[in-house]
C-alpha cells in the first residue's frame, strides 16, 4: 500500500494525452487570448507609445495599459517593485509594457509586435559585477561570519585565493506559462493557471483587481514542469489576463509563446565569486572567507531568499570553523531571477566543491581525501556556520558505500594511466557530495492544510494546499491517506489544488511539498480513522489501539468489518467522515538579521561519481558513467524518489554545462529558446548510469520517516563538472588548478585547457 | 468544418493560370463548391477521413488539431521544431511503398497534409480496445513519465519505432531508440526511464499496426484533385511534375517555395511573416527521387534529409555522425536536402560537407537547366545565384574517389540536435605522401559556407606532416574572420577551427594515423 513504487497517479492519463493542462481545457464560449507588448529596451523611460498599429491589428479587441489596472500595479511577491506593466520606466528587455487581446493566439501575438515605443535610454547595468561596483542593489548585501577568519587566513600554512563564475538557467518547464481567467457572477473571477502558488497568484490578482481574495479562485490541477519558475513568476500572467477578462468581461487566456516566456521570467541565478581559503597540509580548511554576487535582474522576486540558501549551503557537507560568507543581490537590467530547484543551495555549495578540488591540486592530492577530511562530524565539528547542529549526518557511509559500489579507487588509476597514452581524448573522475537542508527558511511557510473526503461508497478524496508539477506529490500524499485508512491506492483520488478548498497555502517549493501536505493530509486521515475507530469498539468492544486498518477492512483480534461496511455504518450514526488536516513543521527558527538559528527541520544527503571524456582540440565531451546514490529517508515511493535523483542530477548536469544564457551587449536575451538554449537531450543520459537509494531512515519525525527529494539531488550533477576539470587538469598532469567556469560548454573546457598549456 | 468550403474564393482571376494544371478537376468538385477550381485538403485522421477547405494555408498541424479537432493531447513546448512535445506520425505513400515517420507538427502546415495520414496520441487507445498500447503501458511501467507534458510526443517517437521494427519483426537497438528520440526533450525525467521503456515495449503482448489498410484507405485518397489551395489569407499551389513547378516558379516569383518547411515554419510562428502566395514541392515524385551513376549519386532537391542519409551511408560513412547530429529525427524525416542547400545558412550542415568533395548541383527554371559546384551558389549572408524563376532540382555528389581521405566534424554544446558552432567538411588525397588535392570548407566562420583557399593553395605539393599541419592552421586566419554570437565567439570559432583542422591531420597523416577512438568523444556511429 504504502512505500511501494506506485506508478504516477497520472501516468496513464499522460501516455495517452489524455492529462489536462491548463491549455487543454475546453474553452468557455467567447473566449479571448492575449499576448503581452515587450520593452525593447533595457533601461530607459518611455517618452511615448504609439499602439494605434497595435489596436488596428486584425482580430484585436483591446489594447490595456498600466493605467487601467484597477487595483495595484505589482506583482512582487515580497518586495513591491515588479510592476505587472510597465509605467513609464522600463528597467529590461522583454518587460511587460501592454497587453492586447484579440480574437485567436496568433492574431494577439502578431499585434503585439507592432507598438512603436519612443524610449529616453538610461545607462543600464548589464553585468552583476558591474552592478556591484555601482553599489546596485536590490536589497541590502548580507554577511555571515563565525569564528576568526581573517586571522585564520593570515595565519595559514597554504592559501589560495581567487574567482569563479556559475552562470544561471533557465527552468525550461515543457508546458510555458499560462493563466486562463473567467469572469463569474458578482465580480468573482475564476483562474486556471500553471503555477505552483495557487495563493500567491490569488493574492496577486485580488490586489491587482481591487478585490477581496474570497473572490478569487485560483485553480490548478497539474503543471507541465515548474522547476521553481511558476513559483512566483506566474503572478504577472494571472494578473494580466486577470485584467483583461476584467475589463472587457470575457474569458481571456494568455499562453505565452516559449520565446516570450524565456524574455519575460526570470531563471535561475547565475553567481560571481570571489575567495579566499585557507587550509592545512592535509587539506583541512582552516579558514574560508567568500563573496557572492548574484545577478538578482531589476526587482526583488525570491533574490533575498535565494540568496541567504546560498549562504547557509556554502558550507554543503564540510565543517567551516572560522568562515566568512557574504552575498550581493545585484540589480541589473535584465529579467528578475527567481527560483529554481535548489533555490541558491547549488550555487553555495558548488563554491566550496571548487575550492576543495583546488587544494587537492595544489597539495597534489585526490580531492576525495580532501573532501572527507572536511566532512561534518557526527558529534563535533559538527555546527554548520549559521548555528544549526547537524545531527543526522550520514555523509561518511553515504561515501563510503559510493566509493565502493563505483569502484572509485581502481577507476581513478586506470584513467590516470589511460591519459598518460591518450594524446587527444583524457578522462576525467569526480566524486562529490550533498548535504541540503530541508524547510523553507522563512518559519512561517512550514505549514499546510489537507481535506480528505470519506465518501459513503468507500471511495475517498483528498485535497491538500501542494501542487503537482510531476513531482509525484499526489501519488505521494494518496498513499499516504491509502495507508492510514489501509485501503487500496486506487480507490484514492487526489483533487486539483483550489483556493476555495485550503487556504493560505504555501508555495510547493522547497522540496517541502510532501513533508507538509503528506503530515497534512496524514493528519486528516488520523481524523477519520479515530472516528471510525470509536465507531468499532462501541459496536464489537476492544480497544482502539489493536485496530488494524488494512486490506480495505477494519479489524482487531476478534472482529473483522469491511472498510466500506464500516464507513456506511458510520454515516448512519452521523458521524463526520471528512476532515480537515494541518500540519507545522517543529522547532524551526531562524533570525533573518543574524542569519542563524535553525532554518531546517533536517538535512538529505547524497553523492555521486562521473567518469567523463574530453576532446581537448574541441572541449567536446561525453558523460560514460555516472553513479548515484541518494538519501530520501525512508522512502514513500521509491520509483518516483528515484526518477527524482535521476532527472535532477541530469537537469544539474545541464546547468554546469549545455545550458548557457547570453545576452547582446544591448542586454537583450539571445537566447530565448530551445534552438539557442540547450538543455540536456536523450543523448547526454549515459546507458550507464546506476542509481541507488540510501538506506536511511529520517532521524526526525517525517511523514513516514521519508525525507524531500524535489531539490537535494540536482547537487549530484556536481560530479560531471569536476569530472571534466579533472580531465581538463590531466593535460598539465595534475599540477595545475584550471580555471574553468560554468556551464563547461566546449569553449569553457577549451579555453581552460589554453590556460593551462600556456607557459 | 469537415466539408465546407464556403469562405475561400479570393480571386478567381489569380487561379485561373493554373486550371491546365486541374485533371480530373470536375471528379473532385463535388465535395467542392460549385464552380470553384479549389483544392479541398483531404487526409487521414486518426484512420477517418477529413476534408478541410476553411484554414488558413499556414495553419500549423498543431494547431489545427488541437484549436480545431480538440485533439489536445499533442501539445505546444516551443512552436520552432525543437522540443518534440508536438510529435505526430505522418503516413504517406512514397515509390518505395508506405512510410511512417514522427513529425513535429508545428511546423507543418495543414494544406500539406493533402493525401496523408495522420496519427496522434489519441489513436493510440484505439489500436487496442481502449487499453493503453504496449508503448503506453511500458512508459507507465518504467515510470516514463513525470510532468507528462512531454509525454505524448515521446509516445509517437516510439510508437513510430515500435511500428517500423514491429513490421520488420525486430528490435531496436539502443542507437536506434536515442536516434529515434533525438528530437525529444524532456525536462523531468533524464530520459532514462524513457530509454527502458523503449525496451520494455517489446516485452508485453503486440498490438499491430495494419499496414495494409492504411495502404489501402491512402490509395483510395488519391483521387485526383485541383493543385492549389486558395483562402482568404492566401493560396497554396501544389504541383505534381517538376514541369508545372517551373511554370509555377516563373509565373510566381514572389512565392515561397515550401519544402518541409522546418525553415519555412519558423517564418511563421516566430517572425510573424505572412506568405500569401506558396508553391509546395512535397506532391512531386521526381523531386524525391535516388539515382547513381558511376560518377554520382543523384540526390532530388525534394530527398528528405534521412532519405538523405540513408543513401549516403553507404557510401560516405564519415558523414554518419553527421546526419546523427543535424537536427533531430522528426526534422530530417520532412526537412530537405535541398531545403538545406537553397536555404544556404552559413550555419548549416550539409554544405561544407559536401563541398569539400565536390558536390554540383542543378538549378532549373522554364528557361532550362545549369549546374554549377556548390560552393559556388553561395554569393554573400543569405545571398546566392539562383534567379528568382529558379528552383535547386538536384544534387550531384560524386561517389568516393579512392584516393582521398575525407572527414567532416560538427562541433556544438550538444551533441543532439544543436546548431554547429563550427562545421567543416575536409578532403584531402595525398600523391607519395605529397598533397595532391584538398578542399576544406568550414560552416559558421563567415557570412557564406566557404572553401579555406588560403590554406587549400599552401598545402598543395607539400608533404602532410606535423609541420604543415601547424602551419596550415595558422594560415586558416587568412580565409576566415569569423563573428562572436550565443553560440561561440570569434576566438573560439577560429582555435576550434584551427584544430579541427590538427585533427584531421592527426587522422590522415601517411604516418601512424590516430583512429577515430583516439580522436572522438562521440565514438562511431
Ligand atoms: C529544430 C531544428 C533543428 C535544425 N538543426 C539543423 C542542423 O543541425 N543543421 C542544419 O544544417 N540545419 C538544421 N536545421 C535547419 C534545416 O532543417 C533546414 O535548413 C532544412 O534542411 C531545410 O529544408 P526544408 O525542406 O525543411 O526547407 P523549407 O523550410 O521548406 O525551405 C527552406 C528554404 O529553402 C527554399 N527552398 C526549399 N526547397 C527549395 C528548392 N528545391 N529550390 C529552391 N529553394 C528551395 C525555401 O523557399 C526556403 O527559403 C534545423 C531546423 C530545425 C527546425
Ligand atoms: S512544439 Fe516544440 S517541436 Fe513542436
Ligand atoms: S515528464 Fe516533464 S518534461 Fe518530460
Amino acid at each position: 500500500m504504502s512505500r511501494k513504487s506506485h506508478p504516477h497517479e497520472s501516468a496513464a492519463l499522460h501516455v495517452s494525452g489524455e492529462a489536462s493542462y491548463a491549455d487543454d481545457l475546453r474553452e468557455a464560449a467567447g473566449t479571448l487570448y492575449a499576448a503581452v507588448g515587450m520593452s525593447e529596451s533595457a533601461h530607459a523611460n518611455i517618452r511615448s507609445m504609439d499602439l494605434a498599429a497595435v489596436k488596428a491589428s486584425a482580430g484585436v479587441v483591446a489594447v490595456l495599459t498600466a493605467k487601467d489596472i484597477p487595483g495595484i500595479n505589482d506583482c512582487g511577491p515580497i518586495i513591491k517593485d515588479d510592476p505587472i506593466l510597465a509605467d513609464g520606466l522600463v528597467q529590461y528587455i522583454g518587460q511587460a509594457v501592454f497587453v492586447v487581446v484579440a480574437e485567436s493566439y496568433m492574431q494577439a501575438r502578431r499585434a503585439a509586435t507592432k507598438a512603436v515605443i519612443d524610449y529616453d535610454e538610461l545607462p543600464a547595468v548589464l553585468k552583476p559585477l558591474d552592478a556591484k561596483a555601482a553599489e546596485s542593489f536590490v536589497a541590502p548585501p548580507m554577511q555571515l561570519v563565525r569564528g576568526s577568519p581573517q586571522e585564520k587566513l593570515a595565519n595559514s600554512p597554504n592559501r589560495n585565493s581567487g574567482t569563479l563564475s556559475v552562470g544561471g538557467q533557465e527552468q525550461f518547464y515543457l508546458e510555458g506559462q499560462i493563466s486562463y481567467v473567467i469572469p463569474k457572477e458578482d465580480n468573482q473571477f475564476h483562474v486556471y493557471c500553471s503555477t505552483q502558488h495557487p495563493t500567491e497568484m490569488q493574492h496577486a490578482v485580488a490586489h491587482a483587481l481591487k478585490l477581496y481574495f474570497n473572490q478569487v479562485l485560483v485553480e490548478t490541477r497539474r503543471m507541465g514542469g515548474g522547476f521553481g519558475g511558476k513559483e512566483s513568476q506566474s503572478a504577472i500572467f494571472a494578473c494580466l489576463a486577470a485584467i483583461c477578462a476584467n475589463h472587457l468581461n470575457r474569458p481571456v487566456k494568455l499562453r505565452l509563446d516559449r520565446d516570450d516566456d524565456m524574455m519575460i521570467t526570470g531563471k535561475r541565478h547565475c553567481f560571481e565569486y570571489d575567495y579566499d581559503i585557507g587550509f592545512d597540509d592535509d587539506g583541512k580548511i582552516l579558514a574560508a572567507k567568500i563573496e557572492m554576487v548574484t545577478r538578482a535582474g531589476y526587482s526583488a522576486d525570491l533574490s533575498v531568499p535565494v540568496a541567504t540558501r546560498a549562504v547557509c549551503h556554502f558550507d554543503n557537507a564540510y565543517y567551516l570553523s572560522d568562515v566568512d560568507i557574504a552575498a550581493f543581490c545585484a540589480k541589473t537590467n535584465t529579467q528578475s531571477n527567481t527560483a529554481f530547484r535548489g533555490f541558491g543551495g547549488p550555487q553555495g555549495a558548488i563554491a566550496i566543491e571548487y575550492l576543495i578540488d583546488n587544494i587537492a591540486r595544489i597539495l597534489g592530492k585526490d580531492p576525495l581525501d580532501i573532501r572527507k577530511i572536511n566532512y561534518y562530524g557526527k558529534t563535533s565539528r559538527n555546527t554548520t556556520p549559521y548555528g544549526q547542529t547537524v545531527e543526522d549526518n550520514v555523509i561518511h557511509e553515504l561515501t563510503a558505500e559510493i566509493e565502493a559500489s563505483s569502484d572509485y579507487h581502481q577507476r581513478h588509476s586506470e584513467i590516470q594511466a589511460f591519459n598518460k597514452t591518450s594524446p587527444i581524448l583524457k578522462k576525467g573522475l569526480a566524486l562529490t557530495p550533498l548535504k541540503f537542508g530541508i524547510s523553507f527558511n522563512v518559519v512561517h511557510f512550514n505549514q499546510a492544510g489537507a481535506l480528505v473526503h470519506v465518501y459513503v461508497d468507500g471511495s475517498i478524496l483528498v485535497n491538500h494546499g501542494g501542487t503537482e508539477m510531476g513531482q509525484g506529490l499526489n501519488t505521494k500524499v494518496a498513499q499516504v491517506v491509502s495507508h492510514v485508512l489501509g485501503v487500496d491506492l486506487g480507490i484514492v483520488r487526489a483533487t486539483p489544488t483550489d483556493t476555495s478548498k485550503v487556504a493560505n497555502t504555501s508555495a510547493t517549493a522547497a522540496s517541502t511539498g510532501t513533508d507538509l501536505n503528506g503530515k497534512a493530509a496524514e493528519n486528516a486521515a488520523l481524523k477519520i480513522r479515530k472516528r471510525l475507530c470509536d465507531l468499532f469498539v462501541e459496536r464489537f468492544g476492544g480497544e482502539v489501539d489493536d485496530i488494524l486498518f488494512a486490506d480495505n477492512n477494519v479489524r482487531n483480534g476478534s472482529h473483522e468489518i469491511s472498510f466500506n461496511e464500516l464507513v456506511e455504518q458510520a454515516y448512519l450514526e452521523r458521524i463526520q467522515l471528512w476532515s480537515d488536516g494541518f500540519y507545522k513543521t517543529p522547532e524551526l527558527n531562524w533570525n533573518k538579521d543574524t542569519l542563524t538559528g535553525r532554518p531546517f527541520y533536517y538535512y538529505a544527503y547524497g553523492a555521486s561519481v562521473s567518469e567523463v571524456l574530453i576532446d581537448t582540440l574541441t572541449g567536446e565531451w561525453k558523460l560514460l558513467r555516472a553513479d548515484l546514490l541518494h538519501d530520501a529517508g525512508n522512502s514513500i515511493n521509491p520509483a518516483i524518489d528515484m526518477g527524482q535523483v535521476e532527472g535532477a542530477f541530469i537537469q544539474g548536469m545541464g546547468w554546469l554545462t549545455t545550458e548557457e544564457l547570453k545576452w547582446t551587449p544591448k542586454g537583450k536575451l539571445a537566447t530565448h529558446a530551445p534552438s539557442t538554449y540547450k538543455i540536456p537531450a536523450v543523448n547526454d543520459c549515459p546507458d550507464d548510469l546506476r542509481v541507488k537509494l540510501f538506506d536511511n531512515k529520517s532521524k526526525f519525525d517525517t511523514i513516514m520517516r521519508s525525507k524531500a527529494v524535489g531539490e537535494p539531488p540536482l547537487l549530484l550533477g556536481f560530479s560531471v563538472f569536476f569530472a571534466i576539470r579533472d580531465a581538463i587538469a590531466s593535460v598539465a598532469d595534475y599540477t595545475q588548478n584550471p580555471e574553468l567556469n560554468a556551464p563547461a560548454t566546449p569553449e569553457a573546457i577549451l579555453s581552460a585547457i589554453t590556460g593551462l598549456q600556456q607557459p | 468544418m469537415e466539408n465546407n468550403s464556403t469562405s475561400h474564393t479570393k480571386s478567381y482571376a489569380s487561379l485561373i493560370h493554373c486550371t491546365r494544371l486541374f485533371r480530373g478537376f470536375e471528379k473532385v468538385n463535388q465535395d467542392n463548391q460549385i464552380g470553384s477550381p479549389n483544392r479541398n485538403i483531404q487526409f487521414l485522421l486518426n484512420n477517418e477521413i477529413v476534408r478541410v477547405s476553411d484554414v488558413e494555408p499556414t495553419k500549423s498541424v498543431l494547431s489545427y488539431l488541437r484549436e480545431d479537432r480538440f485533439l489536445t493531447g499533442t501539445k505546444e513546448g516551443c512552436a520552432e521544431g525543437d522540443c518534440g512535445a508536438c510529435t505526430v506520425v505522418i503516413a504517406e505513400l512514397e515509390s518505395e511503398g508506405l512510410s511512417l515517420k514522427s513529425v513535429n507538427a508545428c511546423i507543418q502546415f495543414v494544406p500539406t497534409l493533402h493525401g496523408k495520414a495522420v496519427f496522434t496520441v489519441e489513436f493510440l487507445r484505439r489500436q487496442n480496445n481502449g487499453n493503453l498500447h504496449p508503448v503506453q503501458q511500458a512508459m507507465v511501467d518504467k515510470h516514463g513519465s513525470q510532468c507528462g507534458f512531454c509525454t505524448p510526443g515521446f509516445i509517437m517517437s516510439l510508437w513510430c519505432l515500435y511500428n517500423e521494427h514491429q513490421e520488420a519483426k525486430t528490435i531496436p537497438i539502443r542507437s536506434d531508440v536515442r536516434s529515434a528520440l533525438t528530437g525529444n526533450l524532456c525536462r523531468c525525467t533524464g530520459y532514462k526511464p524513457i530509454l527502458q521503456a523503449a525496451d520494455a515495449m517489446f516485452e508485453v503482448a503486440p498490438v499491430t499496426f495494419d499496414n495494409d489498410g492504411l495502404r489501402d484507405k491512402l490509395l483510395a485518397l488519391k483521387t485526383e484533385s485541383p493543385s492549389t489551395y486558395s483562402h482568404t489569407e492566401g493560396q497554396l499551389h501544389s504541383p505534381t511534375t517538376t514541369a508545372e513547378l517551373l511554370q509555377l516558379r516563373a509565373d510566381h516569383p514572389e512565392a515561397t517555395l515550401l519544402a518541409g518547411g522546418t525553415d519555412v515554419g519558423l517564418w511563421v510562428n516566430k517572425q510573424f511573416r505572412t506568405l500569401s502566395s506558396i508553391i509546395y514541392l512535397g506532391d512531386i515524385p521526381e523531386l524525391k527521387s535516388i539515382t547513381q551513376n558511376d560518377q554520382y549519386i543523384n540526390i532530388a532537391a525534394g530527398v528528405t534529409l534521412s532519405n538523405a542519409y540513408k543513401a549516403l551511408a553507404k557510401h560516405y560513412p564519415e558523414m554518419n555522425q553527421m546526419w546523427e547530429r543535424f537536427a533531430s529525427r522528426p526534422i530530417r524525416n520532412v526537412g530537405t536536402l535541398g531545403g538545406n542547400i537553397a536555404n544556404g545558412s552559413p550555419i548549416g550542415d550539409s554544405m561544407p560537407a559536401l563541398i569539400a568533395i565536390a558536390t554540383r548541383v542543378v538549378l532549373s527554371s522554364v528557361r532550362g537547366q545549369r549546374e554549377l559546384l556548390l560552393e559556388d551558389l553561395y554569393l554573400d549572408y543569405m545571398k546566392k545565384d539562383m534567379a528568382a524563376d529558379e528552383v535547386v532540382t538536384l544534387i550531384k555528389i560524386p561517389l568516393p574517389l579512392a584516393d582521398q581521405a575525407f572527414r567532416c566534424y560538427k562541433l556544438s554544446k550538444r551533441y543532439d540536435s544543436d546548431i554547429s558552432a563550427v562545421f567543416t567538411g575536409m578532403a584531402i588525397t595525398l600523391d607519395n605522401d605529397l598533397v595532391s588535392d584538398v578542399k576544406i570548407a568550414f560552416g559558421g566562420m563567415a557570412a557564406t559556407p566557404k572553401r579555406a583557399s588560403h590554406t587549400e593553395q599552401f598545402l598543395l605539393g607539400k608533404s602532410w606532416d606535423e609541420a604543415t599541419a601547424k602551419q596550415a592552421m595558422t594560415i586558416l586566419k587568412q580565409d576566415y574572420s569569423p563573428m562572436t554570437d550565443m553560440r561561440a565567439s570569434d576566438q573560439n570559432r577560429m582555435q576550434s577551427a584551427m584544430n579541427l583542422l590538427y585533427r584531421f591531420y592527426l587522422e590522415t597523416r601517411p604516418v601512424n594515423p590516430l583512429t577515430k577512438e583516439m580522436t572522438d568523444v562521440f565514438g562511431e556511429v
